[in-house]
This record gives C-alpha cells, structure tokens and sequence, in this order.
C-alpha cells in the first residue's frame, strides 16, 4: 500500500487572481517579505499497487485522466509505502 | 425538428431551456436523464446551465462521465447540433468537445447581470438567422468563465472563425473594458471545427422573451432550430 500526496497548481503561464488577490491581503498584514502566492488543491490517496514503480504509473494517469485539467494546470506528487 | 434537454444532478437552467424551445421556439423537446446512456435520436441537444455534481473538482469535471455524454459525443460525432450554455460550456471544455478550458472568473466573483456580445461568424447552425457584426444583449451569471487557451489554441480559434460571440459594449466596442470576467480575447462563445457544437457562456433563454426584457437569445434558437 502507498500513500500519495498530489499537489496541483495552474500553470505558470496562467495568471493565478486568487493567488494574486492572497499576496495583496499578506502584504496589508505587514507580511511585505512576500513576493508570490500560488493557490492550489491537494489530493491524499491511499493506493494498493504491487511495487512502487506501478502505483507512480497508476497515479500519473490518474492525474491526466481526471485529477487535473492539463490545459490548464500543472502536479507534483510524493510517496510513502504504509506498511 | 426535436430537441433533447440533458438534466444533470444541479442542472438549474433545463427547465427555461425546455420552456423556451417547447412554447417560445414550438419544437418538440424532452428531457434526457443523465443516466440514460442511449437516448433517442435527435436533432439539437442542449446542454443546459448549471452546477452538475456542485462543481466538484472543477466546474462540468464530472458531468463528463454520466453516461448521457456517450450519446451527445455520437450526436456530436455524426455532426448534428450541440448547445452547451454556461455549465454546459463547462462541460463540453472538460469533455474535449470544444478546446480550452475555463479559470475563475478575474474578479474572483460570481457575475450575474445583462451583457452585450457581438455576433463574429454566422457561418453556424446556432448564428445563421443573425448577421456578423450583430450585437445581442444577454444575461451571464456564472463564477468561472474565464475561458483560457494557450497560444496555439487561439491562433487556431481565431484562422478557423471559431469565436463566434465576444464580449463588447452596446455600441459594439471590444475591450477590457466589456469583458465581465477576463475572457481570453474577450470570448463569450465558440464552436468546434466542424462547427457543429457551440459552447457560449450567456444564457440565451434567459433572454427570448419580451417580458424578460431582451429577446435577442431567440435569434440562436431560431437558428438552430430552423
């Protein structure tokens, strides 16, 4: 069994108006050190696969059939084994 | 002619489309499930607005999957009408009937209000009774209809004639200023290539009626009900 943690964020060459509009709110909180924010989504799934390599695999499409919009948005993922 | 109006579960707008095609439009019209996988042949299908599935995961993301689809890709396919309205835009986007894909609106917010678009290609079946150039005035009311698409996409849109309504000012400017919600080169509308599926963020059946105030939406369902 492996534990996958996807994060998903627009492209970058996709403005990004919630991210935008959180910088701004940072700043007037005195946060001025802050020079950009990307908001994105997090997905935590627990999968069966025979060996590490498979379950990579069986993420990678469920990310391009499903999870994210390839047009416009972009995924990293990390993957632990649970025992 | 006959027409098929696709409900699915947070379709809000099927019951005004069925409305204005049965008793403003007089084409038969029924209403198709979601879960019917063979529905009947037709002539136009209408995918209607909405919030299919509370837009979870991304607006019309799984509204793709409802097994009506299979039906409008094959009625797709054999090249007979498509109208995706609003969430129905949404859809077709997700499912990979029209290119491109739909962002938050710039300002973050939900628009709901009468806007003006202008008419760029007649050259369809949804846009033959109007004349290019002319401007329509219809309600929007969505929170994500920022359509976007890459550079390619565009060039392509735009050297095929596949924008067919952007947005502009009543007196038919076209600018930043006109675009309620960031619209990449102001689009408020596009079809296919072969022109055969238009996904278009105005409602227009909330605009077919002289007591809704503006009767310019019913120039698209006479067109594509002729």
């Amino acid at each position: 069994m492996y534990n996958a943690k996807i994060n998903v964020t627009l492209k970058k060459s996709v403005l990004d108006p919630q991210g935008q509009t959180i910088l701004h709110a940072l700043e007037s909180l005195g946060f001025k050190d802050v020079k950009k924010v990307r908001v994105g989504k997090f997905f935590e799934l627990l999968i069966e696969a025979c060996d590490r390599k498979t379950a990579e695999e069986k993420i990678k499409e469920m990310c391009h059939q499903l999870l994210i919009n390839p047009v416009i948005e972009e995924y990293t993922f990390e993957m632990g084994e649970v025992k | 002619m006959r027409a098929v109006v696709v409900v699915f579960p947070g379709s809000n707008c099927d019951t005004d489309c069925f409305h204005v095609l049965r008793d403003v439009i007089k084409t038969p019209v029924e209403f198709v499930w979601h879960k019917e996988g063979n529905f009947p042949k037709t002539d136009l299908v209408v995918l209607p607005g909405g919030f299919s599935y509370g837009d979870y995961l991304r607006t019309g993301a799984i509204a793709r999957f409802s097994p009506a689809m299979e039906s409008v890709r094959r009625h797709a396919a054999e090249g007979r009408p498509v109208l995706g309205i609003c969430n129905g835009f949404q859809i077709l986007l997700e499912a990979g009937l029209l290119p491109g894909a739909m962002l938050r609106n710039k300002t973050l917010s939900f628009v709901c209000k009468p806007v003006w678009i202008c008419v760029e290609d007649t050259h369809t079946p949804f846009t033959q009774k109007t004349q290019r150039g002319e401007l329509l005035q219809i309600p929007i009311a969505h929170g994500e209809g920022n359509y976007y698409c890459d550079e390619e996409t565009l060039k392509k849109l735009k050297d095929n004639s596949q924008i067919i309504f952007r947005y502009c000012s009543e007196k038919g400017e076209v600018g930043e200023a006109f675009n309620p919600n960031g619209s990449r080169d102001h689009i408020a509308g596009i079809v296919n290539e072969r022109r055969n599926v238009l996904g278009m963020m105005p409602h227009p059946e909330r605009a077919s009626e002289a007591i809704l105030a503006s009767e310019d939406g019913r120039k698209i369902w006479e067109s594509v009900c002729l």
